[in-house]
């Protein structure tokens, strides 16, 4: 008997097919988006001269071109998204063109780019270079010559300035802050009534006014070099003749678009790309890079991988080969498995509410009392925060792991006990090795899991600007109490907090493809040594 | 069919007391065991001596219990929550459910072959090396030596002895079956148990293991569990045949294959069961 088209089950085949091809065309359609919108924006544009019918001229870099119909004359007329940038003359950075209303354009070879330490990029002119108010180059093309040397200099000067800061003055203040605490521990723990401790605390006050003097005279030193870094300056001029002078010190990068060869804008390209990885942020996050971020980002999943596997591992073997099977088993993983499909948020809470408050503030009573009342632990820190979200990834390690050991065939486990192993000696030796690629494939879905969560994080420990990293050269090196950013949390913070959200989006889609490649990477790397175990440890091919 | 179950042996063919038997030395003796699985019985008062480097083989149809009795002798069972077991097995005189008796250390003098190879997922030195790892010898010497002196064997040698440390998963089925008796005789047992050790190999494979044992038995006890007939009529020296847990008839092999006294036996080793 012959089926009908139905039974025959192509139109089924169909179906499933077209239902992969939609979550595949979406996955790649927003992974393109985003390596588009985010590889684009360091690319150097050319810069722009419009003459408007009425006369006046505008500078700036083509972003969008938009064709509509006009409300009021049902016309279709094309308009542009212009990039003007200088925020400090015109107080926005984009504007809109009418197609009709252009009159000419240009490409002025003299235009410059400048990143700025505030008021986001100039496009203009530079028309003088001054030092102490005396001029060294006073035409467009000598100044072009000179600037790209003093330029240099200058970035040498302020790199110098960020050594003194985050150098001797940083470790002074340090001193200074552990001397002071010093001071109340002595007030705390001695009776100062006494010889003995009088004459520690005169020592402890010894010792923090000669720091404190140590301190004064670097900085004055720093506000010296601050003062002559700042007399050498170029006077800015813009499209429509508003001029401004500005230390050169301030100018971060500079470049002349429209004179560039393409591999020099590449060299530029890969300069900003490079700025973007490594660099911090800048102008709250607007600008700049996002390294700290990164940092961030990464130490929390390790701090959270090195919390939540070896628990949860430890969890899934007593369920699974220790634990009475019975009603009480099966509940206790329901609970697990459930505990997965709780919010984020609650974890958040939960964790600003136990670990920050309950422990946190343990630990700071018991070990951190001089610095009371500001908390050490006992506010949000990336400890914290990777524990939080260890707890909220617990179940995914603990249900990979479960079906790793149950994978395990009997027959291995019986040819172990029957050599005369414990069933400890098994599990350490046979069964926990061949459950390692499962336990890897629990962490990475984990690490999957906890990379991409922002909510829990916003209330245990990260911040839009930490002012340091939690990891450096200062003893004990490892920071945990610290503060941290994070590459989710920026993404939200500049797309949707930020005073120019318009400005900011280049940033927002280039931090997100970023997360997108961490997540990628971390997973990668997990999957190949997962699949180094397999290749060592599958037990699925006997 | 009307089936008349001998509970007690024939005094010439008696092999329950094995030391006045003038066929060899009983190592073991079981004696009125029973096993229960939960409420249900699995073996009922089982009786027999297993004699020194003899081969014996359990013959019977799926289910009859002889897995389950094999396994009560290195009391692989004991991993079963609901299993039960009642009356004794003597080994080398000592009762091996006396709760005083070592597990660890019975195990380690009852070696064991499984049904499907059950290479453990390391290196081919590795699994051989393991029983004496965990017994606790760390010297390289001997563990070298001992890992070559169970290969060889095991008549594994020549074909492993230049890829020692790549996965044992590697091996086909018939090497890895023998793998595996290299990996129980390391920690040289004084009985080697083996559950139906041939049912996944092809002929040739098969025939190398019966090879095999017969050259094990110089040294070894054998205790081999089958379904093939002529398996036990070619390697063993005494067989039992099992039916519903019950041990029916229990003899030289050469007499259960040619002249069995029982009805039950000589249908299933003819073939006419049922």
């Amino acid at each position: 008997m012959k089926k009908t088209f139905f039974t025959s089950g192509t139109p089924f085949i169909w179906l499933t097919g077209l239902a992969t091809a939609l979550g595949l065309l979406m996955i790649v359609g927003l992974l393109l988006l985003i390596l588009v919108n985010g590889l684009g924006i360091f690319w150097p544009q050319s810069l722009q001269q419009f003459t408007l019918k009425d006369g006046s001229v505008v500078l700036g870099e083509i972003w969008e071109k938009e064709t509509h119909d006009n409300y009021d004359t049902g016309r279709e007329e094309t308009r542009y998204r212009i990039k003007t940038a200088n925020r400090d003359f015109y107080g926005l950075d984009f504007r809109w063109l009418k197609e009709e209303d252009i009159s000419k354009t240009q490409l002025p070879a003299t235009a410059w780019v400048l990143e700025r330490q505030a008021w986001g990029q100039f496009f203009g002119f530079i028309i003088r270079l001054s030092n102490n108010g005396v001029a060294l180059a006073s035409d467009e093309l000598n100044v072009a010559a000179q600037l790209p040397e003093w330029h240099e200099k200058m970035l040498a000067v302020a790199d110098e300035i960020h050594q003194l800061e985050k150098g001797s003055i940083a470790r002074i203040s340090m001193q200074i802050e552990n001397m002071r605490l010093e001071r109340r521990k002595v007030i705390l723990r001695q009776d100062t009534t006494t010889a003995s401790g009088r004459a520690a605390l005169r020592r402890v006050d010894a010792e923090l006014a000669s720091l404190e003097r140590q301190y004064q005279e670097l900085e004055k030193e720093l506000m010296q070099r601050i003062t002559d870094s700042r007399a050498i300056t170029i006077t800015l001029r813009t499209i429509d003749g508003q001029e401004k002078e500005l230390p050169l010190i301030d100018v971060v990068r500079m470049w002349q678009p429209n004179r560039m060869s393409a591999p020099e804008k590449a060299g530029l390209y890969a300069a900003r790309v490079w700025e973007f990885l490594s660099g911090e942020p800048r102008e709250a996050n607007m600008e700049g890079g996002v390294f700290p971020a990164i940092f961030g980002t990464v130490l929390m999943v390790i701090l959270m991988s090195i919390a939540a596997v070896p628990i949860g591992v430890l969890t899934a073997v007593y369920l699974r080969e220790y634990a009475k099977q019975g009603p009480v088993v099966r509940a206790v993983r329901i609970a697990v498995n459930n505990m997965a499909g709780v919010p984020s948020i609650v974890y958040g809470i939960f964790g600003l509410g136990f670990f920050v408050y309950t422990v946190g503030g343990t630990i700071d009573q018991l070990f951190y009392a001089e610095a009371l009342p500001s908390p050490t632990y006992g506010t949000g820190g990336i400890l914290w925060a990777s524990l939080t979200l260890a707890l909220l990834t617990l179940p995914v390690v603990v249900v990979a792991t479960e079906e790793g050991l149950a994978a395990v065939p009997r027959s291995i486990r019986d040819g172990s006990l029957a050599l005369g192993a414990t069933k400890f000696e098994t599990l350490w030796r046979i069964i926990l090795p061949s459950t390692s690629p499962a336990i890897l494939t629990g962490t990475i879905l984990a690490i999957a899991r906890a990379a991409g969560e922002v909510a829990p994080l916003m209330v245990t420990g990260v911040v839009k600007l930490a002012p340091s990293l939690p990891l450096d050269s200062t003893f004990p090196y490892l920071h945990l109490e610290r503060k941290f950013m994070h590459l989710g949390f920026h993404i939200y913070d500049v797309g949707f907090q930020s005073p120019n959200v318009e400005a900011a989006l280049p940033i927002v889609y280039a931090t997100t493809l970023l997360l997108v490649l961490i997540i990628l990477i971390l997973n990668l790397t997990a999957i190949l040594l997962r699949n180094r175990l397999y290749a060592r440890f599958s037990v699925t091919k006997i | 069919m009307d089936i008349t179950i001998a509970t007690e042996m024939p005094p010439e063919q008696n092999l329950v007391d094995g030391k006045d038997s003038e066929k060899g030395e009983a190592i073991i003796s079981i004696k009125g065991l029973d096993f229960y699985y939960g409420e249900k019985i699995a073996l009922e008062s089982i009786t027999l001596d297993i004699l020194k480097n003899k081969i014996t083989a359990f013959i019977g149809p799926s289910g009859c219990g002889k897995s389950t009795l094999l396994r009560c002798i290195n009391r692989l069972n004991d991993l079963i929550d609901i299993a039960r077991v009642d009356g004794e097995i003597t080994f080398e005189g000592r009762n091996i459910y006396d709760p005083a008796v070592d597990i660890i250390d019975l195990r380690r003098r009852i070696g064991m072959v499984f049904q499907k190879s059950n290479p453990f997922p390391k290196s081919i030195y590795e699994n051989v090396a393991y029983g004496l790892r965990i017994a606790g010898v760390k010297d390289k010497a001997t563990l070298d030596d001992v890992v070559e002196k169970s290969l060889r064997g095991a008549a594994l040698w020549d074909e492993v002895k230049d890829r020692l440390n790549e996965s044992a998963l590697g091996l086909s089925g018939g090497q890895q079956q023998r793998l595996c008796i290299a990996r129980a005789i390391a920690v040289e047992p004084h009985v080697i148990l083996m559950d139906e050790p041939c049912s996944a190999l092809d002929p040739i494979a098969t025939a190398r293991i019966e090879e095999l044992m017969l050259e094990l038995k110089k040294k070894y006890t054998i205790i081999i569990v089958t379904h093939s007939m002529q398996q036990a009529a070619r390697v063993s020296d005494y067989t039992a045949f099992l039916w519903l847990g019950k041990v029916i008839e229990y003899d030289v092999t050469r007499k259960i294959f040619t002249t069995p006294a029982e009805k039950l036996t000589e249908d299933y080793i003819t073939g006419r069961f049922g």
